[in-house]
């Protein structure tokens, strides 16, 4: 009876652009890396992956479904640099077998920093699916899954979702396996959807994985471990980036071919079904209390936020961004607002790791930076100039303390 | 295994990253249970305050001289296998023919009639000087009146002191020594291996001295394998010198750690005051003019920042003119050549160093700084650039990004911090030991396969 729960998550930043200290104008982002990128990804993942889903979609007729979380920073994008990915993603919406997901409009890591910017970064989200695709979400998923009670708590308080999604670490789940519904602890009626790495990741990083004992990975195998859980499970929710499709796999690796074939391999057991996260919301109990007293998230082997918060740059910067808040919306300046948030965006920060640099390994996509420093000093230079825009619009305002620290 | 080792500067008389290079190298071989001897030019001036056991000056005389009794008396302690043999030679590191010029002329003056250098100068085969009685050699005086003629004198002393050895490789430091290493291999029929620590095109840009060029590639071409401590050195021997590309390993240079983390007090600067270090030879390949176009780009954001030259070389006088026409003269502190705890003071009073290396083969600096805490800002025109991953890189020439990132090291703490903190971690990676045994590899592939 397990349900497969598909959601692909979408994003790209604002990558900055190189900003020394001595430059001086408030454009801040690199208006043409981010065009080239948008469009080269769009050409190898978004637009063929849309259309295949599509073209599954109506084949199953309705009996596939899938759910996208979307940023709103991927979603201005698209706009600018490439509107027929916008057109697929309608097309998408209206087959009413695609779900979109709620999160925060900057991917920020503003849940960690300020509440009240979350909040409002969530319902800017919101309101912008409403607006391009006529649904307003019911399940939220925070930033790269980062997740404790307290997200939870903070979640069923804003009053509109049926659900949250975050990681199925071992850790918070101890004997339990992720294939059920959970709730979490001081929740009245929110239900908790987990990730099941393992076959997730089978999909998202080991599909092409040569050394992997399980290669190839053909859909009837796939559909297989899935009825396996028949008896063990309800739901089975695969979890991954949509670059998974064509980007970070290849086209020549099958990938295209195995989603194409994967729904007629799981229908073929007459238990299986599709859901979309709040589907899966509705149609299963919460089986037991899921207690997160401490931050995870979906990153690395590690799944915390070292990925983000990791070492003393990133820390730093993290700590001047959000303290610039209160200037900043005094100001009451649209497009400095917009820069600020901008900032946020989580990516700025994952470049800054340190963790893995020394051995060249997966932070590098598409990083345009070559080391964490270069990164760091970039971004405080950017934070810098936004500084001193708010001082300029704000005059007589002592600065309480700069970034610089010195 | 036994190594013929030519070297040319051996602390305490060092004069750059050559000497630091020779001593890491064979204490790291002697530590494995190497035997080395290591034959060197004997400087013939000697600072007083050397407290260093240095050998009279050794005639290079078999009748006279057995090689035990230069191995007692001077065997340094911590080198258990190894032998130095000096050879009165005015060769120094890094001197170009024009500075050797200079010394003889002095030594000459001071030493020798003009007639009698006249009679020497010219020579320059070493079948010549090996064909000179050998008391007549290693006298004071009886230099060559030229750096080639020099080279090949060198040469024949060091056949001489070879055929009293037993050895199983020979191994020559940089072109100075590869007469030397030519002449030896050919008289004892053992492998050479040259050890490129740098080229005539990394000193000179494309301005090379045709006549060092073709003692480079003699050596090279005459070798079984060849060295290189980088793999932009590598890439220059194969472009530049005609080698074929399975010649050419490359080992990089390691490190001593000398972890002494105790701060000094900065004296004669204000302790508001930052400080950043360029150390090294004021020559045209390490950069310095870029260091202090940067300089002027730091200032202009900044004032309490004091940039600190160490180090002498034959562009010192054109950059103290330069600082002053910049107009940051007062912010410019040329401290001259630098010796052992100097070098440490400096080094521990920094907060950031800079090595604007137009071509910097390797660069065993930012590995001392790393050691000392101090963050480091390096060329990408250096080949230690490959090897170190928390450090801040840049174009030479890029005077504004030069200057955004000193910048961003003296106002942002937790970038120096995270520097220092990954760097010095990293460095310990790089380790002599390692070097040594990369070495003692190709020695015996060579003596293996042929």
């Amino acid at each position: 009876m397990p349900s497969v729960c598909f959601y692909f998550q979408v994003h790209q930043p604002f990558r900055l652009r190189h900003y020394t200290i001595f430059d001086k104008t408030p454009n801040y982002f690199d208006d043409f890396r981010n065009a080239s990128i948008c469009r080269k990804v769009a050409n190898k993942c978004y637009l063929p992956t849309n259309r295949l889903l599509l073209d599954v979609i109506r084949r199953y007729e309705g009996r596939f479904k899938v759910a996208f979380s979307l940023t709103g920073v991927v979603l201005e994008q698209f706009q600018q640099f490439c509107p027929e990915v916008m057109s697929t993603f309608d097309a998408l919406a209206q087959t009413g077998c695609v779900e979109f997901l709620a999160e925060t409009y900057y991917h920020s890591l503003s849940f960690l920093y300020a509440r009240q910017e979350f909040i409002e970064q969530v319902n800017m989200q919101m309101q912008l699916i409403q607006k391009l695709f006529g649904q307003t979400p019911r399940v939220f998923r925070n930033t790269e899954l980062i997740y404790n009670n307290q997200l939870a708590e903070t979640i069923e308080a804003m009053g509109k979702f049926d659900a949250v999604i975050t990681e199925g670490a071992d850790h918070i789940l101890g004997h339990r396996n992720s294939n059920f519904v959970y709730r979490p602890p001081n929740c009245k009626n929110l239900k908790l959807l987990l990730k099941n790495y393992s076959l997730s990741d089978d999909i998202a990083f080991r599909f092409s994985n040569r050394q992997w004992n399980e290669y190839p990975l053909m859909a009837n195998k796939f559909a297989s471990w899935v009825n396996r859980i028949n008896g063990n499970g309800q739901v089975v929710n695969l979890f991954m980036d949509y670059e998974t499709f064509g980007e970070h796999q290849w086209q020549d690796t099958g990938i295209f071919d195995f989603m194409a074939h994967l729904p007629r391999e799981v229908l073929s057991h007459s238990d299986n079904d599709f859901k979309t996260p709040s589907e899966v919301a509705d149609a299963y109990p919460a089986m037991d209390v899921v207690d997160v007293p401490h931050i995870i998230s979906w990153a690395d082997t590690e799944r915390d936020l070292s990925a983000w918060l990791g070492n003393a740059m990133q820390s730093n910067a993290l700590h001047e961004v959000y303290r610039l808040e209160k200037m900043v919306k005094q100001t009451r300046d649209d497009q400095l607002l917009a820069d600020w948030r901008k900032l946020q965006t989580s990516d700025h920060f994952y470049y800054m790791c340190t963790k893995y640099f020394a051995d060249g390994d997966v932070h590098k996509y598409f990083n345009p930076y070559d080391s964490p420093y270069d990164s760091y000093i970039n971004y405080m230079n950017v934070l810098n100039n936004l500084k001193a825009r708010c001082e300029q619009a704000l005059p007589g305002q002592a600065p309480r303390n700069s970034p610089e620290a010195q | 295994m036994k190594v013929f080792m030519l070297g040319w500067e051996f602390p305490p008389f060092i004069s750059g990253g050559l000497g630091t290079a020779c001593h890491g190298l064979t204490r790291a071989m002697s530590d494995l249970g190497v035997e080395v001897v290591f034959v060197l030019p004997k400087p013939f001036q000697q600072t007083a305050n050397n407290h260093v056991r240095m050998l009279t000056p050794l005639q290079v005389k078999p009748q006279t001289v057995t090689s035990t009794q230069i191995a007692t008396s001077f065997v340094q302690k911590e080198l258990k296998h190894v032998t130095f043999h000096a050879i009165n030679s005015a060769l120094q590191p890094y001197a170009t023919p024009q500075v050797y010029q200079q010394q003889i002329e002095q030594l000459i003056h001071q030493k020798a009639t003009q007639e009698q250098f006249k009679a020497i100068s010219g020579m320059d085969e070493v079948c010549h000087w090996l064909s000179q009685e050998p008391s007549t050699m290693g006298q004071p005086g009886h230099y060559s009146g030229d750096m080639y003629t020099e080279v090949h004198r060198y040469a024949a002393s060091a056949v001489r002191l070879a055929m009293q050895e037993q050895f199983d490789v020979i191994h020559a430091h940089d072109w100075m020594t590869y007469p030397a290493g030519i002449a030896v291999a050919a008289i004892s029929g053992k492998p050479l291996v040259v050890h490129v620590h740098s080229t005539e095109y990394d000193r000179s840009g494309e301005h090379v001295n045709p006549m060092i060029y073709d003692i480079e590639r003699r050596g090279m071409h005459a070798a079984r394998k060849i060295i290189a401590v980088s793999h932009m050195t590598r890439n220059i021997i194969l472009a530049r010198y005609g080698i074929t590309g399975d010649k050419v390993e490359v080992v990089y240079n390691g490190v001593e750690r000398n972890g002494d983390a105790s701060q000094y007090n900065k004296i004669g600067i204000r302790s508001d005051e930052k400080i950043v270090l360029f150390l090294g030879r004021i020559t045209m390949q390490k950069g310095p003019e870029y260091f202090l176009m940067s300089a002027r780009k730091v200032l202009e954001i900044m004032d309490n920042v004091k940039f600190v030259m160490a180090g002498s070389g034959d562009m010192m006088h054109r950059m103290i003119e330069m600082a002053t026409q910049m107009g940051i003269g007062g912010k410019v502190l040329f401290t001259g050549f630098l010796h052992g705890k100097d070098v440490q003071k400096v080094f521990q009073m920094a907060d950031l160093y800079v090595m604007p290396s137009v071509s910097e083969p390797f660069g065993i600096a930012p590995l001392e700084a790393l050691n000392y805490d101090v963050p480091v800002l390096i060329s990408k025109q250096s080949g230690v650039a490959e090897v170190l991953h928390h450090v801040l890189k840049v174009d030479f020439w890029d005077i504004n990004e030069m200057a955004n990132k000193i910048l961003a090291v003296l106002k942002y703490p937790p970038l120096q911090l995270t520097l220092r903190e990954h760097g010095n971690f990293e460095v310990r990676k790089l380790r002599w030991s390692d070097a040594a045994r990369k070495c003692i590899k190709v020695y015996q592939e060579m003596t293996q396969g042929g």
